[in-house]
């Protein structure tokens, strides 16, 4: 039998190597602000597990770099993802000095090319299965689950990012909360008035041209400036239009922000429900006229469903990114997890960046599969229907 | 609308930009009214021309570092050889859009310090996603006759690719690189949140003092430069489409 070798695994193998025995796998550092010094895979963990880990990655990666069954791979790397994920935590508690609170222990660089190598692994072991979307969204769920595990376990406690959550668990509640209502009551808002303004731009050709390049320049406004251009305006509507202030509007804070990212979200919305509603074969406009449809049963019958893919395709790219636009609210005192990100950037406590970032970019992830997965569930759907 | 309208605008556009940038003094009376407590109305802690210079330095070099890697592993997943990673970077891609800027940049700060180069990397990352997607459409996309024909013309795939496939996707791939640069010059202004030198430091400066005409002076700037490089990438766009004898759409 000879070895063959696969071409992904070939690169992962190198990654392996060169973070296994050469990168630090974990940083200790004595207080939060002052810089690390770096610990190897032996130094970070007891004696008996340091050796196993190695092992484990090693096995993993050899069984990247040959040929080998999907099976095989998929196992791999869900071992090897698993075995980093509980031993960065042993990692924690092991370097910590017994009684001492001001020390952080943090995964460094080798730890996150381990962690990028298997994810690597694992990603195309995914694509190649060509999963459907619901089995999907249940791989997230299942991943979701294993890490609200670990968190919940306290395996991770001796980390310095959760210390950081240690010292803010309300705080960071409540602005994941504002995070969320900001991007999803922003997107809901865009919904409210994006479609029936795509559905009068699709009808109204003059209206089309306009409308469009008005909102195509609004994205072209940095969103730093435009939440800072916003503060004026609705100081202005709080201390002038009776009942404005006591609905919560004011000049700062999340008022600006919300505006600011619903009109970030208009564009996304009203271009995609024009293009959805262009796309509409010529033919089932016919023939739901000659059945004798009304304009508006044509709208919610025929043209509204077969657009319904291209529409939902604005709304995943508007959540997308109105998640990670939601950061920069905590720039005017709008909230969210930009607070700890840019409280941390202030700070030079890279920590407290993490616990702002690391939220917002699974928030996102998160949110990219699940409607992904709607989008080719409404999709296949219609093709299904229609063949 | 008359045909020569769009193009005084833009030339408008070019010449108030212009003059904005190297003697904003002259529009200090528009902006005053903008200002509390008698604060300044013209950013006054660095020249508005050197901050704009410096804003489309960062975005010129993160975008053609983008590109020259997007195109590169955009042919290199087209080629028989690299065919096993496409399935994989298309999904990586798509991965790799779900990261805020801001998080880029946050977690760019340990690794290489505060400065530009957090937001050259931030910019990197955030280029290569439209122009990867851009080339690979291109690349995947040509007509299936005028292949044949380079083949039969006994053309070797070095060949091919020179003086077919690239030319060919020029238009597609000159489409990414516009997007890629429009979102740039917005997201380069918050490069300014760890301390780079781009037109992000006005806007900051005016959040900071509320004064609202930094603000305004600063995003105002970054959409013009955004709105006209947008037009100008797209008028060579449709130039190249011609050339290749391709029909566009506007």
């Amino acid at each position: 039998m000879t070895l063959r070798f696969d071409k992904l695994g070939v690169v992962i193998a190198a990654i392996v190597a060169y973070a296994a025995f050469f990168a630090s796998f974990a940083t200790f550092r004595a207080n939060r602000i002052v810089p690390g010094e770096a610990r190897s895979i032996f130094e970070a963990l007891p004696p008996t597990i340091g050796p196993l880990l190695l092992a484990i990655v090693v096995v993993a990666a050899i069984i990247a770099l040959l040929k080998t069954p999907l099976v095989l791979r998929l196992a791999a790397s869900v071992v090897a993802l698993v075995a980093l994920a509980i031993l960065i935590g042993v990692a924690g508690t092991f370097l910590t000095p017994a009684g001492n609170t001001f020390a952080r222990i943090s995964p460094a660089s080798g730890f996150w090319l381990l962690i990028f190598a298997f994810t690597l692994l694992l990603a195309d072991v995914l694509t190649r299965l060509n999963l459907s979307p619901l089995a999907r969204v249940g791989v997230l769920v299942i991943a979701a689950l294993a890490i609200g595990l670990l968190l919940i376990s306290g395996r991770w406690d001796s980390l310095s990012i959760l210390k950081e959550y240690g010292n803010r668990a309300d705080s960071f509640w409540a602005e994941g909360s504002k995070h969320v209502t900001l991007a999803l009551g922003s997107l809901a808002a865009a919904v409210i008035v994006g479609l029936p303004l795509g559905i009068l731009c699709h009808r109204v050709e003059r209206l089309r041209a306009g409308v469009l390049n008005v909102l195509n320049i609004v994205q072209t406004i940095p969103s730093i400036a435009l939440f800072g251009l916003l503060i004026a305006p609705l100081g202005w509507v709080a201390a002038h239009v009776p009942g404005a202030a006591a609905l919560g509007i004011r000049g700062i804070g999340t008022a600006p922000a919300f505006v600011a990212l619903f009109l970030y979200s208009l564009l996304p919305v009203v271009a995609n429900t024009v293009v959805g509603l262009a796309g509409v074969p010529r033919a089932a406009n016919d023939a739901a006229r000659g059945m004798g449809m009304t304009d508006r049963q044509r709208l919610f019958g025929v043209e509204f469903p077969l657009a319904f893919p291209v529409i939902l395709t604005g709304i995943r790219i508007v959540l997308v990114q109105n998640i990670g636009l939601a950061t920069i609210a905590a720039l005017i005192g709008g909230g969210g997890f930009g607070v700890f990100v840019f409280q941390g950037v202030g700070q030079t406590a890279m920590d407290l960046v993490l616990l702002g970032a690391v939220p917002t970019v699974a928030l996102a992830f998160a949110a990219a599969i699940i409607l992904d997965a709607v989008i080719e569930m409404t999709a296949t759907k219609r093709r299904v229907e229609t063949a | 609308m008359k045909a020569w309208l769009p193009s005084l605008l833009r030339l408008a556009l070019v010449v108030l930009l212009i003059a904005f940038v190297t003697n904003p003094g002259w529009f200090e009376p528009l902006l005053k009214p903008l200002t509390e407590n008698n604060a300044p109305a013209i950013y006054n802690q660095g020249s508005l021309l050197t901050l704009t210079l410096l804003h489309l330095r960062t975005v010129l070099i993160a975008t053609v570092a983008a590109t020259i890697v997007a195109v590169a592993l955009a042919i290199l997943v087209t080629r028989p050889a690299g065919a096993e990673f496409l399935p994989l970077s298309r999904s990586l891609v798509n991965i790799g859009q779900t990261f805020p800027p801001v998080a880029v940049l946050a977690l760019a700060v340990p690794a290489v310090g505060f400065g530009e180069k957090p937001t050259l990397i931030a910019l990197f990352l955030y280029g290569l996603l439209p122009i990867f997607e851009n080339a690979l459409t291109g690349l995947t996309t040509l007509p299936g006759n005028v292949m044949e024909a380079a083949r039969g013309a006994g053309m070797t795939g070095w060949q091919r690719l020179i003086k077919v496939e690239l030319p060919l996707s020029a238009p597609i791939i000159l489409g990414g690189i516009r997007l890629s640069v429009v979102i740039s010059l917005a997201t380069a202004t918050i490069g300014s949140t760890v301390a780079a030198k781009t037109l992000g430091e006005v806007i900051i400066a005016g959040l900071l003092s509320n004064n609202l005409a930094f603000v305004l002076q600063g995003g105002l700037i970054v959409a013009a430069l955004a709105v006209l490089i947008y037009d100008g990438l797209s008028a060579i766009e449709r130039y190249t489409a011609r050339r290749m004898g391709q029909e566009t759409g506007e």
